[in-house]
């Protein structure tokens, strides 16, 4: 019994690789210095997909990621990985929206899609490490939500049983499809890109990437629909301008401060054995330690 | 009505350590906005709990306890809490960021269409003025949190929603009794008048629950690694000075995500708050990520390669050199020292 299953993935900027160059003068953050990668977590939830198309034959996996065009860069990652094909939610009345609007839109756009057994999400992104945006759209499409997994043990007879780590302990759990999954980083690292999906998918383009580029390749896709990477815009769901971008989000920033860390004193040391030594006596005479 | 209320978790039959530091915080906002502090528990054989509660100023308990409340799931807590939540309006709720919060916080904010904001490390209270739309707010939560992987600090608020929800990790604010014979009243919730049948959907078939082995939140002494620790053997060494000093280890995201330390010795924003009596920061550069749950140490040795290493603006003593050779030197010397 194959499944319709569909990977939430985000583009972020990789917070974890903030070098020198990547802060400005001025001591703040050069965004446009961050690569832009695959949400690592997400990559761990396309896994768990992947693994459910190899159990279960006929399975299709269809990412789904809202952003600006270049995100289309990561549903050709996912193709790359073995996903069969991918929408990209992109659309300036998204901007500045909150992982409630969203996730309002998310939820719009999965609403449009033909019936869903399971969708899957990284359990958060990097750049916010928030975790909220896969348990919103569960109840915003009033889906039940299993977040923290590790592994999908099996779907099989209309339900799902997976196993979560939580802080201290594992949890085996049933839930029935459709519903809503999260996955940690716990769980299996996803396999690498795929030498023959490389070359297939390599030319997948959005209708807007295709505009952009020589002529050769604006007919690819009338012989090779599976080249074209959907694109949708707001007028492709169906949603209450209310209730998206920055309009439809409850939280505001209202103050951002660049990390300045405050200079103290620090007695510097070198590793000679009498300044240690003499560390050492310091801390002991004072009690700190001993 | 509009109280500021704390959803608190159940574990083992008590009310966890995260809960009750966030009503000793939900305690000062109350006081400060002039209203009640409320506190929801919900779980099975529950009988007493509130007795736990009333010494950090609970004016108000919601008791939900019912068998289908636990082993925690998502769906019946969130029914219940929304049917509270519409009667109660509180202004503001607030949850731990453990899996259970960050499993219900979301799912809770999503029905009532209000926003949440994560892993606050500070919340406050003050005014907003939004110029735009020419209109003032007095006495909004700020929610304070690091963002952008902890390169900047943003205050984020929620003007016109209610409530204003955050969730709050571990051992970052404080717990403190408020007053040991205060009395609140129990406010009994008829569960079985809420739930419905399709709430009951998710079944938990097992569970293995474990006793944290590490216990770095209550250590006085704290040896902790990052990445620039370099290997799984180099971090022996800083469980050799800890074994002799008596301490605990600890380690930074960037070491547990490297595989040289387990999840549970992570301290920072993704990790637990400590205020130990001495940390000892080995490799570790400084990212705010990792100082935010360390800098109230009351004393910091950073040992490091790079005499400019951000850790060093927070150190008391700053030793530039190889952890590889320094760690020795401590033991050596300690031991010494000490004979």
């Amino acid at each position: 019994m194959g499944l319709n299953v569909i990977v939430l993935a985000k583009q972020v900027p990789d917070t974890r690789n903030v070098g020198k160059d990547a802060m400005k003068a001025d001591g703040t953050v050069n965004r446009a210095a961050l690569p832009a990668i695959f949400n690592p977590e997400d990559l761990n939830a396309l896994e768990q997909a992947l693994r459910l198309k190899d159990k279960y034959p006929g399975t299709t996996i269809t990412i789904l990621t809202m952003g600006p065009g270049r995100a289309a860069d990561i549903i050709r990652e996912g193709l790359y990985r073995g996903a069969d094909n991918g929408y990209l939610l992109t659309d300036r009345a998204f901007a500045g929206s909150d992982t409630l609007a969203t996730s309002y839109a998310l939820s719009c756009a999965l609403k449009k899609m033909s019936k869903i057994d399971l969708i899957i999400a990284g359990r958060q992104a990097i750049d916010g490490d928030t975790a909220q945006v896969g348990p919103q759209v569960a109840e915003k499409l009033g889906l039940p939500q299993v977040t923290y997994a590790e592994e999908v043990i099996s779907a099989e007879g209309g339900s799902i049983t997976i196993k979560r780590r939580l802080e201290r302990g594992v949890e085996t759990v049933e839930m029935p499809l459709p519903g809503v999954i999260t996955v940690n980083a716990s769980a299996p690292e996803c396999r690498p890109r795929n030498a023959k999906l490389l070359m297939k998918f390599k030319h997948a383009r959005t209708i807007t990437e295709r505009q952009g580029e020589a002529e050769d390749y604006i007919d690819l896709t009338a012989d090779r629909p599976y080249l074209n990477i959907e694109e949708w815009s707001v007028n492709d769901i169906e949603s209450d301008m209310n209730w998206l971008g920055l309009s439809g989000s409850p939280t505001k920033v209202k103050k951002i401060e660049n990390v300045v860390f405050q200079a103290k004193e620090a007695k510097h040391l070198t590793p000679a054995d009498e300044e240690i030594d003499e560390l050492m006596k310091e801390l002991i005479a004072n009690h700190t330690i001993g | 009505m509009n109280n500021v209320f704390v959803i608190c978790e159940v574990d083992e039959g008590k009310i966890a350590d995260v809960s009750l530091e966030l009503m000793t915080k939900g305690r000062s906002l109350a006081n400060q906005l002039k209203c009640k502090l409320e506190a929801l528990v919900l779980g099975h054989n529950l009988k007493g709990i509130e007795k736990e509660l009333y010494p950090y100023g609970a004016d108000v308990i919601h008791i939900g306890d019912d068998e289908r409340l636990d082993p925690y799931t998502t769906l019946p807590h969130t029914s219940v809490i929304v049917d509270l939540f519409k009667k109660e309006e509180p202004q503001i709720a607030l949850l731990g960021a453990s899996t259970f919060g960050r499993d219900l916080g979301p799912r809770v904010s999503s029905a009532l269409q209000s926003g949440l904001t994560a892993d606050c490390t500070s919340l406050e209270i003050g005014p907003h003025e939004d110029k735009k739309a020419g209109k003032t707010y007095e006495n909004l939560l700020y929610q304070i949190r690091p963002a952008f992987g902890g390169n900047i600090v943003a205050t984020i608020i929620n003007p016109d929603c209610r409530p204003q929800m955050a969730t709050v990790r571990e051992g970052v604010m404080k717990k403190e009794i408020f007053d040991a014979t205060y009395k609140g009243k129990v406010n009994k919730i008829d569960v079985d008048a809420i739930l419905k049948p399709e709430d009951l959907v998710v079944k938990v078939i097992e569970r293995h629950m474990e006793k944290s082995k590490v216990n770095i939140k209550n250590s006085s002494i704290i040896v902790s690694g990052g990445y620039g620790v370099g290997s799984k053997e180099n971090f022996d060494l800083l469980f050799e000075l800890a074994e002799v000093l008596g301490a605990e280890v600890g380690a930074s995201r960037a070491a547990v995500d490297a595989g040289f330390a387990e999840h549970e010795r992570q301290i920072g924003q993704t990790g637990v708050t400590v205020r130990p009596k001495l940390y000892i920061a080995c490799g570790i550069s400084g990212q705010i990520q990792h100082t935010a749950g360390m800098e109230e140490s009351s004393m910091i040795i950073a040992i490091n390669n790079d005499p400019n290493a951000p850790i060093n603006k927070i150190a008391d003593y700053a030793i530039t050199g190889d952890v590889g050779e320094v760690v020795p030197k401590l033991i050596k010397f300690y031991k010494q020292n000490t004979k």
